[in-house]
This record gives C-alpha cells, structure tokens and sequence, in this order.
C-alpha cells in the first residue's frame, strides 16, 4: 500500500494525484504530488509510487504552477456586449450570473430554432474529449457534439477500424502498464521490436502510453526499434530500422510488409486459421504490392522494406505503436486495416509482447452515452439524426456519435439544412489551435452564423476574442476531483484519481460545466446524481467501487488477460472469437464493405503530391508534413508560459540542409510556406532527418504576447500551419485528411 | 568521497524535465539554468547510423540539492527525469555504475 492520498509533511498538505487536464495533455495519469501551504499550490513534484511513471514528470507537469497562477489566467466569469466581439471589453460577472445567462440563450436558441441550432465544440485530448458528448447530449440537448478537426481525424479512425474489424478496443504496445510489479511481472515479456508506427511517444504519450515507457523498454530489456517516419526522430537514431517513408504512403508500406510477410510464408498459420477472415483475400491483394513497387512509392529501399517485415514477423513477439500518421491521412482506416492485419497474422496480437488489446466496449463510449440520452430523454431519435452530415458520413458518425467536422464548416457557410447559432467551446480554440483547416473559413463562417458563443477556458485566444459573449473560468487538474484512464477507456492500464488540492479561479470543471447546465436544462436526469463525485461512481468508476474508494489508492490497475479470443472475453455472448460479422478479425471487412468501401487494404495516392498534382507540384515542389510534437507544448497550449517557451520560442519549419543551400535558407531565417491555400511564416531549422524533398512544420502556433484584438487575434494568421490545410479533403467514408500529407514551396521571408 | 551526478545520455531524450524541476527546487529565474540540456544531431555517420546526443549539463547553481538528499529524497533533476538516466551517489559508486553501462556515460561534480 502507498502513501495515503493526502497528507501532512513539514507544515504543507502533500495530495497525491494523477495529471490530466487542463491544460491539455492526454489521458496519461502521471503520478503527481502537489504541495499546499496557506491553499496554494508551492510545489509540484512526481509521485514515486505511481506504477507507470515512478516519480518522472514531463516539463509542462512540472511547470503546473506557472500556468495555475499566471497573470492573464481567466480568474472568473466574463460577459462582453455582442456587439464588442473582437474587443478586449470584458465584464466581470458571477458564477450564478454566468450560468442564468447560459440557460437563458440555451433555452432561447433550443425553444425558437430547436436544439440542433446549438453546437458543442471540444478540443482534442483533454478532459472535455471525454464528456464532450454527454455534455451535448445531456447538457445543451443539442445532437451536434463537433470535434472540429477535419476528417475526425485523431484516433477515432483507428478507434473505429478496430471496432468495425474485430469488436475491440484499441491494440497499445504491451508495456506491462496493468502490473502493479510491471516489468517484474511473472508471464509479461518485453517486445522484441516494437514496430513506431507515424508516432514520437516520448512527446506525444499519444490516447495514454506513457512514451517514456518505451526507452525503459529498450534500455533494461533490450527492445529494440523499427521507425517508419518521414522524420529521423531521436528514437529513429536508436532504432535498428528507419523506413523514411513520403508522407502519406502508409498504406503501401503496410501492404509491402504484408506482401513479405506472406510471399515468404512468415506468417502464424494456426492464428491465420483460427482467428482471422479473409486471408486468402488479403493474400490476393498484397501480391499488387511486391517491396519494388512499394518502395518506389514510398521512396524506401527495399532491402529495408523486407528486413523490417522479417524481424518483425519473426521476432516472437514485437509491437507496433501506431500514431496519428495513420489518422492524419484520407487513406488511414486502410493504414489502420493494414496494420491490424499484421499484427493478428503474424500472432502479434493480444500476446505478452506484442500489442495489448482494449476489451469489447460495453459501457463509457460514445454510443452509450447516446442511448442514455434517448433514456433520458434529452435527445431524441429523431433529434439525433439532424446531427450535421451524419447521413453522409455514417461510417464515421454511428460509432462517434458526433456530427461530422468538415460538414460542420459547411453548415456554417451555407446554413443548410439550418443554421447553426449558439456555439459553446469547451476548450477548444477553433481559431487558433490546433485540429481545424482552413481556420479563416472557421473564423468567419463563425462570426456570420453564431448568435451567442460561449466558452470554458484557462486564458483569452484567438478564438474566445474573436467570438465568445460569456467565458467561464476552467480549473486545472489540480483544482477539481476527476478520474483519468488511459486510452478514453478504449484499452485501460489503470483507472486514476485525479484529486483536487486548491481552489484558484472562481470557475468550472469540465464535468461541472456539464451538471451545472445540465442541472438547469434537465433536472429529472441530473437529479440523481448527488455531487461530481457521485456522478463518477455511478458512471465512470468500474465495478463496485466508488470514487472515494479510488481516491484511497489514487491508482488501481486491472489485471492484463492475454488471448481473450481464446477465452471468451471479446464477446458479449462469451464465445471464443471476436465480436464480427465473422467472429474473427476481418482481414476482409465485411464493415467496410457494407459502408461502400473496399474490403480490402489499398493504397491511395495522397490527394496532393507529386504523383497525384504534378503541375501543382511544380509551384509547390515540397512534400509537407505537420504536426511532429514538441516536450514544452500541448498542440496549441502552453505558448504563454515563459519557462516553457524560453526552450521552443518560435514555431519552427525543419527543412535538410541541402535544400536548404538551394533556397539560400539559413538556420534560424524566417521562411514563407506556401502552397495552393496561401501562407505562413516559420523559423527554419536545418536537419538532415529528412529527405530533400520534404520539410516538416509545426502546428498550432498562436502568440498571446501580441495584440489579441481584432483584426490580429493574437497572430493567430501568422504561422500557423492549420491555415494552410484544405477543408474537406477526406477519406471516401468520412475519416482522415491531409495535415500529415501535403505539399508547398518554402522561400525566406524578405518582405519586412 | 564526493558525491556527483551519473548521466547515461546513450537514453537521454532531451526532454527538458531536469531543467524544469532544477529551475523549480532553485527557483532559477528565465534565462539563467541550474541544468541545462545541450543536444547535437541528427546527423548521418560514416557507416550510415545517426548521431543525436543530449547530455544535461549541470551549472555553479547545482548543489545537487543539499536540501531534498537531507530529507532523503533524490535530486529533483534524478527524480523527474523521465527516461530515467540520472543517477546521484558517491563517485565510487557512480563510476563502478559507468563501467557497467559501458558507453555514452558522464559523472559530473558540480
């Protein structure tokens, strides 16, 4: 047993918790322990018991206090005059206040446009990502809950693939996260490659994985690497592979290494016999994907195409870590079928070793919180299907429950089938984030159709100053009790309790921003929940236990079941198998079929590229990709926190040196990139971890120090990558889009 | 015997979190560092692998902190690091420790 959750040392309050947010981080529960004297926050250090970070921190955890206590931290409720939208004219009012005004313009919009004119918008990964919909559904009752990025594209998609391919969660890197004892466990194995697929974990510790995880791997239990990235990562100069693939070929690869992984018979016949369908198909269709043609289209040599299938197939058992590469592309849920393919022919899947794997999702998801809804009747069946392209895109809308994205930005231009009014962002900033394209669409499509805007936030961005009437004050982790679960619950190495130590900001969690509107519009539903705390027990906690129980232990960890197939654990009906059409994994999705896709794996040249848009190629003759993470930000948070922008100040463009040369770009010179959706300026940094035909930049830059009035809305046109992505460039069922797979010119900025 | 710091920088991620929770215990102020990471790469070798090296190098702020070692805890730099490659103790101990991890490994005293 551990220290108890709180506690007195030395005149201070010491509180164990687990981190999540805001600010933003996904949910990765590092184990934290905050200080308190004279309640406030004195101190933030890692929590040596925690099972999976052993007293680490990140920088941005370390650097908590500096966003808790800033100076231009929202400190309570503010209203603005619709007619100063734009303006820094704020006025302070009450908590109470803020929440009349709220219920008076949702009733209003609800009563006289109907719920739908009401759209509940989320940014990603945090907290909110998690009762985004139920806040929607049970909050506003309005059906259009919107992830704004273009093509959903951030894990849903590969969320998705595998619940349409093989009724599970989500297959994560097996580091022995659900032992107490972890890597001491009796029965777990180390991997013996892991396979990073478009993915940097030690930034990003992307849906969960603590990425660090990964170096103890390689560093005390001789793991070693296969990097397939357009970039040479610091762990690609660790790795035994690097296949530096064109971005958003993906696809391809994944079909080559199946191509050698069957042509070569690599493949584990009994898992092939028992567990997968369609095999023979697939075997059919890599044999269009022979490791010449492959690594012509993806610019990597072969040998390395069919060294990397070898080991990774052979190497019993080896993991692969699969990124946001594989959603950031019109042609990831193939990526995703593709790589689920290998994992489960190649007996990789659900084994000590190799992938781990999410059990079939009985409660906590989107779909669930739908049909409480229905129960509760906030939502109703007719209501929900207004839900904004979720006739086009069924595919991506039935299992998210959300309306689709990009039609969202329609529905704002055109106002069809109806207008949208009432917009309420709970943190996210649409304007200058991270997640949209084409974000002066956004902007002004925003301006023209929304009425009344609401947000929760922990500071003023381009987005609150552009468009919000009413800002509430959101408090961090360390200021309101939650629980955090890795994965959004899709495959959980422990349930955390995130446990609240001060009081700062006379605000809103995001969960009682849900119950607090949710009380006001729905009394008979809400009123069964006591407190926040209630609320966690009867819904989120698993099993018997409450809330307060979890608080106890601040982490508990269900044990990992290996081979559940076996076992009857991936179907509701405890049969053996997978919860299919077929009881296996579909390598020839029946799904995708029905949804007017492929059954099968296929690559698609990225919609722009030198292949696809060769004359375009010509005026933009580099292939762009986005979105490489850094350590001292959370995509566009963090930018005005000194002693974590001291270490990143500027948004940086990573161009090889030899192009460079070409261009006359040195390091550190600003740079135009352009291509056919107009243009940004970064700062160059020169690396020779990429090709000479790509360069990388990074997203998501806005910066509070300059003006955050209108018309500069914090520079939010300046550099951000976002602006220049396309809207609706998508995959043909609705997911995907091209922020990872692009093109444009880069030339050094010389006009000011 | 001195004690020092033991980097295996072989595992050094940059992250940065040494310098962050060094600047909190000494609350170092913007532009002044308690630690500091330095970093070169990538850059391809002859024989075609990739060169990318961070090392946490310590400043005069650095007294290994005196305070937390007293209240027996580690230096906060060796506690939060997240790749886990700092270790603190005697430097008896740290360079038996180096022998064994055998490449990439540095002993500071501050």
């Amino acid at each position: 047993m551990g220290k108890p959750w709180k506690r007195e040392e030395n005149g201070e309050t010491i509180v164990r918790t687990c981190a999540w947010s805001p600010p933003g981080c996904h949910p990765v529960g590092c184990g934290i322990q905050l200080h308190v004297k004279d309640g406030k926050v004195v101190e933030v250090e890692g929590d040596p018991e925690h099972p999976i970070t052993k007293g680490a921190l990140c920088p941005r955890c370390l650097a908590l206090k500096d966003v808790m206590y800033h100076k231009d931290r929202i400190m309570y409720p503010l209203k603005r005059d619709p007619k100063d939208r734009g303006k820094d004219k704020w006025e302070r009012i009450t908590l109470d206040e803020a929440f009349d005004l709220l219920e008076e313009k949702t009733r209003y919009f609800s009563e006289t446009y109907g719920p739908e004119s009401i759209v509940v918008f989320c940014g990603t990964g945090r907290e909110a990502t998690k009762y985004h919909n139920e806040l929607a559904f049970m909050g506003f009752g309005t059906p259009n809950a919107c992830y704004a990025q273009s093509g959903w594209a951030c894990y849903a998609p590969r969320v998705s693939s595998m619940a349409y391919l093989m009724g599970g969660g989500y297959p994560e890197i097996d580091y022995a996260a659900r032992y107490a004892d972890r890597y001491d466990h009796p029965g777990w194995e180390a991997p013996k490659y892991i396979m990073l697929w478009g993915k940097e974990p030690l930034k990003s510790n992307a849906d969960g994985l603590w990425g660090h995880a990964v170096i103890d791997m390689m560093k005390d239990y001789g793991t070693k690497l296969i990097c397939v990235d357009p970039r040479i990562t610091w762990l690609g100069t660790r790795a035994e592979i690097n296949l530096q693939l064109r971005p958003g070929t993906d696809a391809a690869l994944a079909l080559g290494l199946l191509n050698v992984v069957i042509t070569e018979d690599l493949y584990d016949h009994e898992a092939v016999d028992k567990w997968c369908y369609g095999f023979d198909e697939l075997a059919e269709r890599v044999k269009e994907y022979p490791p010449s043609k492959v690594a012509e289209i993806c610019w990597v040599d072969e040998d390395l195409i069919v060294e990397a299938a070898r080991k990774y197939a052979t190497s019993k058992h080896s993991a692969i870590g699969w990124g946001l590469s594989v959603d950031q592309n019109p042609n990831g849920i193939q990526v995703g079928q593709a790589l689920l393919s290998l994992m489960a022919i190649t007996d990789n899947l659900d084994v000590p070793g190799g992938n781990t794997l999410g059990l079939p999702i009985e409660d906590d998801t989107n779909v669930d919180m739908i049909n409480r809804a229905m129960e509760a009747g906030t939502v109703t069946p007719e209501l929900f299907e207004k839900r904004i392209g979720a006739a086009e895109f069924p595919f991506v809308c039935q299992l998210m429950s959300t309306n689709h994205p990009d039609s969202v930005l329609d529905t704002l231009e055109t106002q069809e089938p109806y207008r949208l009014r009432m917009g309420v962002f709970q943190s996210s900033n649409l304007v200058g984030g991270a997640i949209t394209a084409a974000q002066e669409r956004w902007l002004q499509a925003m301006k023209s159709s929304f009425e009344f805007c609401a947000a929760t936030e922990l500071f003023q961005n381009p987005t609150t100053m552009a468009l919000c009437d009413l800002v509430i004050p959101l408090k961090t982790f360390a200021e309101h009790n939650t629980l955090v679960e890795s994965h959004y619950g899709f495959n959980v190495a422990f349930e955390g309790s995130c446990n609240k130590a001060v009081d700062v900001v006379e605000g809103v969690s995001d969960l009682e921003f849900m119950m607090k509107i949710g009380e006001r519009m729905f009394p008979e539903y809400w009123k069964q929940f006591a407190s926040i705390e209630d609320y966690m027990t009867q819904v989120e906690v698993p099993g018997d236990m409450t809330w307060e129980e979890l608080r106890e232990d601040v982490v508990v960890q269900p044990e990992e079941v290996y081979r559940k197939c076996e076992k009857g654990l991936m179907r509701f009906d405890g049969q053996p198998g997978y919860m299919t059409q077929t009881g296996r994994v579909e390598l020839w999705s029946t799904a995708y079929q029905q949804f007017g896709d492929d059954p099968l794996p296929y690559f698609q040249e990225p919609p722009f590229s030198p292949y696809s848009t060769p004359e375009l190629f010509e005026q933009y003759p580099f292939v762009l990709t986005t979105g490489g993470r850094k350590y001292t930000s959370f995509h566009s948070e963090h930018r005005q926190i000194d002693r974590l922008r001291e270490i990143d100040p500027q948004p940086t463009v990573e161009i090889n040196p030899a192009a460079a040369e070409r261009l006359g770009i040195a390091e550190g010179d600003w740079v135009w990139i352009e291509n056919q959706n107009g243009r940004v300026k970064q700062v160059a940094h020169l690396t020779e971890g990429l090709d000479e035909r790509v360069v990388h930049a990074h997203h998501g830059w806005w910066f509070p120090e300059q003006d955050g009035e209108e018309p500069n809305l914090f520079g939010f046109r300046q550099s951000n990558i976002n602006m220049i992505m396309p809207h609706k460039v998508i995959g043909k069922l609705g997911f995907g889009n091209t922020f990872k797979c692009q093109i444009c010119n880069i030339y050094k900025v010389t006009d000011e | 015997m001195k004690n020092g710091l033991l980097i295996n920088y072989k595992y050094c991620s940059g992250c940065h979190s040494c310098e962050i929770a060094c600047k909190n215990e000494h609350d170092v102020p913007l532009g002044k560092w308690g630690i500091k990471v330095t970093e070169d790469g990538p850059w391809k070798l002859p024989d075609g692998s990739w060169h990318w090296d961070c090392l946490p190098v310590p400043t005069e702020i650095c007294d290994l902190c005196a305070d937390r070692v007293a209240q027996g805890k580690e230096p906060s730099c060796v506690q939060h690091c997240q790749a886990k490659v700092m270790r603190y103790g005697s430097i008896e101990e740290l360079a038996k420790a180096a022998d064994e991890i055998g490449e990439k490994a540095v002993i500071f005293l501050p």
